[in-house]
């Protein structure tokens, strides 16, 4: 193809230079059967007559950052949706909205980056769609994927499930990919050593459900919002409260020294490898043990439990021993002097 | 008005420093201090070196607490 | 962390409080004067584990709360009716309700206002944008104050032409001195802000002792600083001392940071300031001086100061005093929370109402 340097409004209108850059970019990378085609949908079966089906669109600044960029992240969300709820990942589909003069080498980076994370994970991408839109009225790009995955038995991981007793769980260090991200934005010039933890979790939780099939009550990624947030949702669906201990919470030396110079606070941020589950107490040591021996959750650690009383609160015992509530993220976090 | 946190001084360019917390590196500007030195503690605030942090103070500090608390 | 963690340790922090019930018999009342020691005793819950014979008041200490209403509502008509300035602040000031707007929502009308960690951000922004006139929103107490200073003297050096400070920064020993004199509530004792007087010595409290009898502690943010400090004050008030003494002496002196008292006095100087709540205080405000007046945002831009309008039914101004505790306003928690606030209070993250809505203790 003679390559355009960037992305034009012809791109996106649908005539010969949108077939083109489908051609030549987006089904080339993604390459597989039922993307090749190239129809306005995908046809297939599935083994499964129950289904989970999930949407995400990703607007991440920098589209590029330590541990992956937009590409990775915009697979990765979309299977870790399906895979806490304990399905399967088979199908994605990917929408791009390209700002006009974005760099087709950005791009291709971008979409051979989804390539590579689909492959790895087992997945393909095998529909899509792409517009541009004039320069300024967009930011570089936008992805939006969808996915489907397969349910293979009668399991319903809800957080309505959660009893008084059952632990709390979670496969990782908390809040790296947020503050990789905020130390590549302007004017927060900082190195932290620290690296997005972006990351496709469905072999994860194909072993912690292999472990335990019916120990596990609900499970969910911690991405905008962090594990402060999700327990919330947590304990608002479950009829208890949830209890928390600050010291237990893996948190790396990095983004704790960086959270500090900023005046953030780990639990409020995101996480895009991660996950936290709800397991019944007599499964947690098997859990554990599946979760320590996977590459993803070698740092994997039991950070409480659902009590009875105060319902819908998550509570957080202190690091000098005191005992408060643990709230929602309200608004954004932002770098304060005080 | 007080977010202050203590990092130590790696390195020294004229007017600014790069100050290691915990592992993380910030850049903090110096030209509020009469000197520093490398491998001194110092609290950064709003990107600047406010006052160095007497290590020797610092542990009579923790040694008086543990003896009053017995 | 270094000299971080070992200021946070159970042991400690449970030993000293058990030591302040032990010794504790008087009712006091003792008031910190930092936001950052608001915000710290709440989230470690320090208060509860005091005897209730000694009462803690939050006083004036989060620079955002004490902007007035009509500095606040300033603020938000410059953004509006100069859409071509590029306004930099603070991150905190971006929530704080005026009126009829706040500077996030000026910033979603499509004003050009960015969060800045450091006032050398303001400065940056400058260089990169030099046919642009940036204005820094700059609020603080004497922490931040030689930070500004510092920044405007770098860009005189630099020869830059578009950047200038709005100061609305605020001192504290002429608030403390005000509260002091307005009798309206009995202090007993002071825990003094760790940073800000590691910038103007611990020598600048010594009125409050010889003047009104009222002894002093200087404490750092960390829990087992606030604790002890705590700690330190009780016992010069159960032994009858008044003395001015430092707990955070690993970055406090008697004389402070001399550099950093030159550098401010070199680019301001006292002016009167209206505090929310408590109205004006003579020279606890700081103004540009004139030869810097081409660094100074109201020199080189007409803006005509706001409509002071308090919200209404909101009691910020008497919390900022120590008059009432938040549970004591009654729109706390209930029409006024984080999400939706009503004083500044509410939505400052280091505000007396926001720390104690977000670190409610559990019974």
């Amino acid at each position: 193809m003679k390559e355009h340097k960037t992305i034009l409004l012809a791109h996106g209108s649908g005539g010969s230079y949108s077939r083109r850059l489908v051609e030549e970019v987006f089904a080339k990378a993604f390459s597989n059967p039922l993307l090749a085609p190239l129809n306005d949908q995908a046809v297939f079966s599935l083994p499964s007559k129950r289904l989970a089906f999930t949407t995400d669109s990703y607007v991440v600044n920098p589209i590029f950052f330590p541990g992956g960029d937009i590409g990775k992240l915009s697979v990765c969300g979309t299977i870790n949706d399906l895979a806490v709820g304990g399905a399967e990942p088979v199908y994605l589909s990917a929408s791009f909205i390209i700002e006009e003069g974005m760099g087709m080498d950005e791009l291709i980076r971008i979409v051979l980056s989804m390539s590579k994370t689909a492959k790895d994970a087992g997945v393909s991408i095998v529909t899509g769609d792409t517009k541009v839109v004039e320069r300024g009225k967009g930011d570089k790009v936008f992805i939006n994927t969808a996915g489907i995955g397969v349910l293979n038995g009668d399991q319903e991981l809800t957080p309505a499930n959660i009893r008084p007793g059952d632990a709390v769980v979670v496969s990782g260090t908390m809040g790296d990919h947020g503050i990789a991200i905020l130390t590549h934005r302007e004017g927060i010039q900082m190195e932290a050593p620290v690296e997005s933890d972006c990351a496709a979790l469905h072999t994860l939780t194909r072993a912690m459900l292999a472990a335990a099939p019916s120990g596990i009550k609900a499970m969910r990624d911690p991405t905008r919002g962090g594990l402060a947030t999700v327990l919330n949702e947590f304990a608002a669906s479950a009829g208890c409260s949830i209890s928390i201990r600050e010291d237990d919470i893996p948190v790396r030396e990095a983004v704790k020294g960086a959270c500090e110079i900023l005046g953030f606070d780990p639990l409020y941020l995101a996480n895009e490898g991660k996950l936290v589950a709800v397991v019944e107490a007599g499964s947690v040591d098997a859990v554990m043990k599946a979760m320590r021996s996977h590459p993803l959750g070698k740092d994997a650690a039991v950070i409480g439990v659902a009590e009875a009383g105060h319902k819908g609160k998550v509570l957080l015992e202190t690091s000098i021993g005191n005992r408060r509530i643990l709230d929602m993220l309200s608004g954004e976090q932002l770098p304060r002097i005080c | 008005m007080c977010l202050g946190i203590p990092g130590r001084i790696i390195e020294i360019n004229g007017e600014t420093a790069r100050v290691d917390v915990a592992g993380t590196v910030k850049e903090a500007n110096v030209s509020l201090m009469q000197s520093v030195k490398t491998g001194e503690y110092v609290i950064i605030h709003a990107g600047f070196a406010i006052e160095r942090v007497d290590e020797e103070k610092a542990q009579e500090t923790l040694d008086l607490i543990k003896e009053i608390t017995g | 962390m270094k000299y971080i963690d070992e200021f946070r340790r159970r042991a400690e922090a449970q030993g000293l409080l058990r030591k302040i019930r032990e010794i504790s018999k008087k009712e006091v009342s003792i008031m910190e004067i930092c936001g950052t020691h608001t915000h710290s005793i709440s989230k470690y819950g320090i208060r509860e584990g005091l005897p209730s014979n000694i009462r803690l008041i939050s006083g004036p200490g989060c620079p955002v709360c004490v902007t007035s209403a009509a500095d606040v509502n300033r603020i938000i008509d410059f953004s509006r009716s100069r859409r071509d300035v590029i306004i930099a602040t603070f991150g905190d000031m971006m929530k704080v309700p005026g009126s009829a707007s706040s500077l996030q929502e000026e910033k979603a009308n499509g004003a050009d206002i960015r969060v800045v960690y450091s006032p050398l951000g303001a400065l940056d922004i400058a260089r990169k944008n030099t046919g642009r006139e940036v204005v820094l929103f700059a609020v603080g107490f004497e922490t931040t104050v030689p930070t500004v200073a510092a920044t405007i003297l770098a860009a005189q050096k630099d020869g830059l032409k578009n950047l200038s400070v709005l100061s609305l920064h605020k001192l504290t020993p002429p608030a403390m001195k005000a509260l002091m004199d307005s009798g309206e509530i009995k202090i007993d004792g002071f825990i003094c802000p760790g940073h800000v007087t590691a910038v103007i010595g611990a020598g600048a409290y010594s009125f409050l002792a010889t003047d009104y009898g009222a002894p002093c502690v200087v404490a750092g943010f960390e829990p087992v600083d606030a604790i002890m400090g705590i700690y330190m004050l009780v016992r010069q008030l159960e032994e009858g001392r008044k003395d001015i003494e430092i707990e955070y002496d690993r970055v406090v002196t008697w004389e402070g940071n001399r550099k950093a008292q030159e550098v401010i006095n070199t680019v301001f100087e006292p002016s009167d300031s209206l505090w929310r709540g408590i109205g004006n205080i003579p020279g606890s405000g700081l103004r540009i001086r004139d030869e810097f007046s081409g660094f100074d945002a109201t020199a080189r831009f007409s803006i005509p100061p706001g409509v002071d309008a308090e919200p209404k039914g909101c009691r910020c101004g008497e919390v900022l005093k120590g008059l009432i505790t938040p549970e004591a306003c009654p729109l706390f928690a209930k029409a006024c929370n984080p999400e939706f606030p009503i004083g500044p209070c509410m939505v400052s993250s280091e505000g007396t109402c926001a720390a104690f809505y977000k670190y409610r203790k559990v019974a």
